[in-house]
């Protein structure tokens, strides 16, 4: 941090948050401000703090199943497939081909919900309110299908350790290619009014740049790494759930500023929207949960797991010391890992951009705090 | 030159315009019209729980098992029974249920192996105190009363 600064006037210090409401949650960021220009960034985290590791220590493995959910809470999904994952490699066991193919399906529906979430309030932040309802009024439909499907909207517990519990009711399929048929012409339409918007462009191009080798000594992942240049997607480095079987592409760009990001988001989407017309045209017939006892006790061993949710690598390290309940839980969030990246983004910024830039990384307080 | 004009001529704007104006056809309404017009929640859907009673003879279906009080994250399920001498059977006699701990993750519904434990299509569940969100035995088996509106 430099002492003096332009024209030797004072440096002020302003906390942004945590009330604000463009830190999505809160999130306490103190700027370090020389007139317009941000000096340096402190962020406070820890407001939504809930113990959820430790609380595992205290539950059933079957039973942490639904807290997983309330972490990264837009795309609770993803979240819940990865405890499960990491419970059935302790148990060294796998979910049968058709609750894989199911799972497969909600994740993306999830994670289309989560960047919907995402652009709305991104653009909100920026200053267009329009694309705010679009994006609500489509991540409407994809909730729908998970309240059918589960009987939730947000905090679905759709996945149980080996398998689902729960038999795609009538017309999923139906309701998913609808989906899908309906949610590509409306890309097109949010890119219609975003892309090339001179506004838009003028507030996100160059800003918050972060190069490949800057996001991977951060720890960076998810559209943020893919946006400067590297191509890695956990589904496709290290497939998990029978995601080998689809055919996708890891949409990447140069740059590594926001609007790169913006655009790889939105490229995501329509990826997954592949995913999901391929998954759902092949869904095999089959049991919908394996081999897993009434009491869920795994042998003594640990496990990780990890994949690509919406917001980048989320990972699950579970510990078993050959009870009924977990000996340590230990989550990777990818939020509270890309929140770091904050400061490096926003130094010799403006205070504007750091609203951008807050809305680019895609962060949930609940997952940055557990 | 092109590229000169349509930022005279504001193309980008207008592109946009065009798609606020696309939607402002009123046969693209969204909004319900909450308490007047409630909306319709799935089949499946996970809101206040329902002990149920055999509506043959209005007894309950729940044998006291209190497997849904040891699969509850939050342990908010209290059962208690006692054990008829004459068909040494345990018998119900009170069951609490915690709405206000609760988290609706459907997990007592599924350890429930008669269906008696219910969580039902019921999502207004706010009340005045903390005590009306503990639901007793005849709150659970009767279900929520919310207040119809007539708009």
């Amino acid at each position: 941090m430099p002492d003096t600064t332009f024209l030797d006037s004072t440096e002020l210090v302003l906390n942004m948050g945590p009330q604000h409401p463009s830190t999505h949650g809160v999130l306490r960021v103190i700027l370090k401000l020389d007139g317009e220009k941000v000096l340096g960034t402190d962020c406070v985290i820890g407001y939504l703090h809930r113990g959820v590791e430790k609380i595992a220590e205290n539950r059933t493995f079957a039973q942490f199943n639904p807290y997983v959910d309330r972490m990264d809470y837009v795309a609770a999904v993803s979240n819940g497939l990865g405890y499960c994952l990491a419970v059935e490699k302790l148990l060294n066991i796998e979910a049968p081909p058709r609750a894989q193919a199911v799972r497969v399906v909600l994740t993306e529906l999830n994670r289309i919900a989560s960047h919907l979430l995402w652009l709305g309030t991104h653009a909100l932040d920026i200053g267009a309110i329009t694309p705010v309802f679009y994006c609500f009024r489509e991540r409407e439909e994809a909730l729908k299908i998970f309240e059918q499907y589960c009987g939730a909207r947000l905090t679905t517990h759709a996945f149980r350790i080996g398998g689902l519990q729960y038999e795609t009711y009538d017309g999923f399929e139906k309701d998913v290619k609808a989906f899908c048929e309906m949610f590509l012409p409306k890309v097109d339409e949010y890119e219609e009014l975003l892309t090339n918007n001179r506004i838009w462009v003028g507030r996100l191009k160059g800003v918050g740049i972060l190069t490949a080798d800057e996001c991977k000594e951060y720890g960076v992942t998810g559209p943020v790494l893919r946006a400067a240049g590297v191509k890695w997607d956990l589904r496709k480095a290290q497939p998990y759930s029978g995601y080998e079987k689809y055919e996708f592409e890891i949409p990447t760009r140069e740059n590594g500023d926001t609007y790169d990001r913006y655009i790889v988001r939105m490229q995501e989407m329509r990826q997954s929207v592949r995913i999901m017309q391929q998954a759902v045209e092949a869904i095999p017939e089959g049991p919908i949960m394996g081999k897993v006892g009434k009491v869920i006790k795994p042998a003594v061993g640990e496990a990780y797991v990890s994949l690509e949710a919406p917001k980048g690598e989320l990972g699950y390290y579970v510990v078993s010391d050959g009870a009924t309940q977990p000996y340590r839980v230990r989550v990777r969030p990818p939020s509270f890992v890309n929140l770091q990246a904050l400061d490096r983004m926003v130094r010799g910024g403006l205070v504007a951009d750091v609203v951008a830039i807050i809305g680019t990384l895609d962060i949930v307080l609940g997952e940055v705090d557990r | 030159m092109a590229n000169l004009l349509k930022k005279i001529f504001l193309v980008d704007l207008f592109q946009g315009l065009c798609v606020t104006f696309r939607n402002q056809n009123p046969k693209y309404i969204y909004t319900e019209q909450y308490p007047a017009e409630r909306p319709k929640v799935a089949e499946r859907y996970r809101g206040a729980p329902r002990l149920n009673i055999n509506p043959d003879n209005g007894e309950t279906l729940c044998i006291a098992c209190n497997l849904c009080a040891l699969a509850c994250p939050e342990n908010l399920i209290v059962v208690t029974s006692v054990r008829n001498e004459e068909t040494k059977r345990k018998e119900l006699t009170t069951f609490t249920y915690d709405t206000s701990r609760c988290m609706f993750c459907g997990l007592c519904e599924d350890a429930c192996p008669v269906d008696a434990l219910e969580l039902t299509q019921d999502f207004e569940l706010a009340t005045y105190t903390r005590e009306g969100q503990i639901w007793d035995r005849q709150a659970l088996e009767e279900g929520p009363k919310p207040t119809a509106y007539k708009c």
